[in-house]
């Protein structure tokens, strides 16, 4: 059966998903297209967690443009959706003299960028507001306005309001072909053939891949990885903030900064890879990613490693976004978002609407009334679950069996364990599984994921 | 449960041996919280021979030995509490429980905190490479065999040559599953096992235990499919299906993390000091219980 809508949008990750809910929320029939098990399969999956205020974005770009719109959205909405921020603020922090030397002109580029509580503050005052700094830090552009959020549970909501709004969303349903006809686009994907009238490209790192379906693609993926190590320290006991470094020009540097979910992480390395997909870390770089941690706070030499992990950021030739509307053609293409995602991912989806409005379609005239989607809250620093009672089956993150069942079930239920893991934070403690390994998983195995005993996920339709 | 003589933290072999011992020398109200849904700790899901000599001057398998240890304490009146965990020690003897209800303030005369040993981490081991869900510690394996009869692969490599990495096999044997071989790192290890265990283990069931290797890393696209790592100086491969990250035992001792050892607070079993066997942790728990009622 060949299923039609007026826009398929490919990758289920955080753009593909805040731009699928963007558009159903509209009134636009939508269908996603993920590649995966389960949403945030990619570089949506392992990232370092902040919504940003745009204070060092490049000036006057679609980037900084959609960071702000994005943040500005997500404080809007967080209420309704039961999205945690926790406003920690960032230090740009300044060990030696020539990066303390380019504080000021961080500086301007935040007052121009808009970021206008941003100020320079001294090493005493940084001492004071962050005592457990090595002795080494001298100075620091404060940014109040930069928070910690959750990095899953964000897109999942924007996935399950896109599905209250009337979106399908299918997994393992990688997209292998596309051509366009008088009515729109067909769709070849693994799930079968997919008709709409327009396309988004929100593949994220095969974005240059679906975009050679259809022309040769103007960008090319060259995916960079991100190493992390999370300490096992309650994150607010040893740092307030988040502690970024003077960046350079290839990368922001590698952040020290605390977790929604009440831990202290450092991360992410960048190095080039053609790896696309599952991101390995090694020794050697953790074992630095650790020292480094040390280095700025000495505190953490008692600290163990809680956890380890990667992700993969769709960098792509040119630091910009590579987003535009193809002339022409009912498709829009939504490339190259290689680190500011998560925190611009609503800002690109009012993008990707206006766009269409312009280049493709008058968005309907009557949008319905928008139906809010509240998530589970897993952010230590709220209320959770546990606290009311209930079985607890994860001891170290303190999640319940209600909790492991919710997610494995309704609307957007996981698709694989690693889905599993971050709608619940379920074997992600400090015993990484030692005691509740075996339930989680029979839990798993018994609603249908295969992963759970050594297969590999289950197919999706939501 | 309100305000019980001695609250003992864990109802492993250590927590169920001394409140055992405590119940009876008279000490009336005795709490075990444990917060799995049985009692009996480690045991419980080591279905394979070798528990109970220190304590009990016998060999049993580990569920028969948690079992024992389960009904000497309920037949002495110990008060065992399952599904119940602490939420938090707030001070001498003052601890908040967590069960199915909600929480509960408890008020104890002594605390004893008897909540063992599990096997480090992939993560604190900082095993590089890929990360898939057929990695697992001996622990969640034998869970998943023993308790679950679920088999996660067949062919895995185990990484450690301790004690438990031998009873990693047993329980893969168990299972029908066939570990490639054993890679020991040589260095770092919580609890090694005796040097006939590796040529026995050869000459038995036809697995090798590679010595003096190094920086294991799993690799596989999708799913396990192979572990490389050093030997000698040189690289080397070998084909697995899935990966026993075994032994590096440390002290599950979280509640005390943040705290110094609050006063009133007695640690007994795997919970400090040298890796014990579950009979040995019985014995710790016992002295535990002597300590207390020496003091007492």
């Amino acid at each position: 059966m060949v299923q039609e809508f007026d826009v398929a949008v490919i990758g289920g990750g955080v753009v593909g998903l805040a731009i699928l809910r963007r558009l159903a929320m509209s009134g636009l029939g939508t269908v996603l297209l993920e590649r995966g098990a389960d949403i945030l399969s990619g570089a949506s999956k392992g990232n370092s967690a902040l919504l940003h205020t745009g204070f060092d974005a490049p000036a006057g770009s679609l980037e900084l443009a959609c960071v702000q719109r994005g943040a500005h959205e997500y404080r809007a909405i967080r209420d309704r959706l039961n999205l945690p921020l926790v406003a920690s603020g960032a230090y740009v922090v300044a060990w030696d003299e020539a990066q303390e030397a380019r504080l000021p002109d961080l500086l301007a580029e935040a007052r121009a960028n808009g970021v206008t509580d941003t100020h320079l503050i001294g090493g005493v005052a940084l001492r004071m507001a962050e005592p457990r700094l090595a002795p080494g830090a001298r100075a620091a552009l404060h940014v109040p306005g930069e928070a910690v959020i959750d990095p899953w549970s964000a897109p999942l909501a924007y996935g399950r309001q896109a599905l209250a709004h009337g979106a399908t969303i299918l997994s393992r349903a990688e997209v292998t072909g596309a051509a366009e006809g008088p009515g729109g686009w067909t769709l070849t994907t693994r799930r079968g053939e997919v008709r709409a009238r327009a396309v988004v490209n929100a593949a994220g790192l095969f974005g240059d891949r679906v975009e050679a379906l259809i022309r040769p693609s103007p960008f090319t993926i060259k995916p960079r990885k991100g190493q992390f190590v999370v300490f096992d320290v309650p994150g607010h006991t040893l740092v307030n903030a988040i502690l970024l470094p003077v960046p350079s020009e290839r990368t922001k540097g590698v952040v020290l900064f605390p977790t929604i979910f009440g831990n202290l992480a450092i991360g992410p390395t960048a190095e080039e890879t053609d790896e696309r997909e599952g991101a390995t870390c090694d020794r050697a770089t953790l074992e630095g990613l650790r020292a480094r941690a040390v280095e700025m706070v000495p505190a953490l030499a008692q600290a163990g490693v809680k956890t380890i992990y990667a992700g993969l950021r769709p960098a792509t030739e040119a630091k910009h976004y590579r987003v535009e509307a193809v002339p022409g053609r009912a498709w829009i293409t939504v490339g190259g978002i290689r680190s500011t995602g998560l925190s611009a991912a609503l800002g690109l989806a009012e993008h990707v609407a206006d766009l269409y409005a312009s280049h493709i379609a008058p968005l309907p005239g009557q949008p319905p009334e928008p139906v809010w989607t509240p998530v589970p809250n897993l952010a230590e620093a709220r209320d959770r679950p546990w606290e009311q009672g209930g079985e607890i089956v994860c001891h170290c993150e303190r999640v319940t069996r209600d909790e492991i069942r919710a997610a494995l079930d309704g609307p957007l239920a996981a698709g694989d364990l690693g889905g599993l893991k971050r709608r619940t934070r379920a074997m992600m403690g400090r015993c990484q599984g030692f005691n509740c390994g075996a339930e989680v998983r029979a839990m798993a195995a018994a609603a249908g994921l295969p992963d759970a005993c050594g297969g590999e996920g289950r197919d999706g339709a939501a | 449960m309100g305000q019980p003589d001695v609250l003992v933290i864990g109802g492993g072999p250590a927590g169920l041996a001394c409140a055992t011992a405590l119940a009876k020398a008279g000490m009336r109200q005795v709490l075990v919280a444990e917060r799995e849904a049985e009692a009996g700790g480690v045991p419980r899901h080591a279905g394979h021979w070798g528990f109970g000599w220190e304590s009990h001057g016998r060999l049993m398998r580990g569920p028969a030995y948690a079992a024992r240890l389960l009904v000497e304490a309920q037949a002495a009146g110990v008060t065992v509490a399952t599904g119940t965990t602490v939420a938090r020690i707030e001070g001498p003897g003052r601890v908040v429980l967590h069960d199915k209800t909600g929480l509960h303030e408890v008020v104890a005369g002594r605390v004893v905190l008897a909540t063992g040993a599990r096997e480090g981490t992939r993560a604190e081991r900082l095993i590089g490479g890929a990360r898939h869900p057929q990695i697992m510690t001996t622990g969640t394996l034998q869970q998943m065999v023993y308790l679950k009869g679920m088999v996660p692969f067949r062919r895995p490599l185990i990484l450690g040559a301790e004690w438990v990495s031998y009873s990693a096999i047993l329980t893969c044997r168990h299972a029908g599953i066939r570990p490639v071989a054993l890679l020991d790192e040589g260095q770092g290890g919580t609890d090694a096992a005796p040097r006939w265990f590796a040529p026995a283990t050869r000459l038995a069931f036809a697995i090798p235990t590679l010595r003096r290797t190094s920086d294991p890393v799993i690799l596989g696209r999708g799913r396990v499919e192979a572990v490389r790592f050093t030997r000698d100086g040189r690289q080397e491969e070998l084909a697995c299906d899935g990966v026993i990250i075994s032994g590096r035992f440390r002290p599950e001792a979280s509640l005390l993390a943040g705290l110094a050892c609050p006063p009133g607070v007695i640690l007994a079993g795997n919970v400090t000091g040298p890796l014990k066997t579950a009979g040995g942790a019985a014995m710790a728990g016992r002295g535990a219980a002597r300590q207390i009622l020496g003091d007492t």
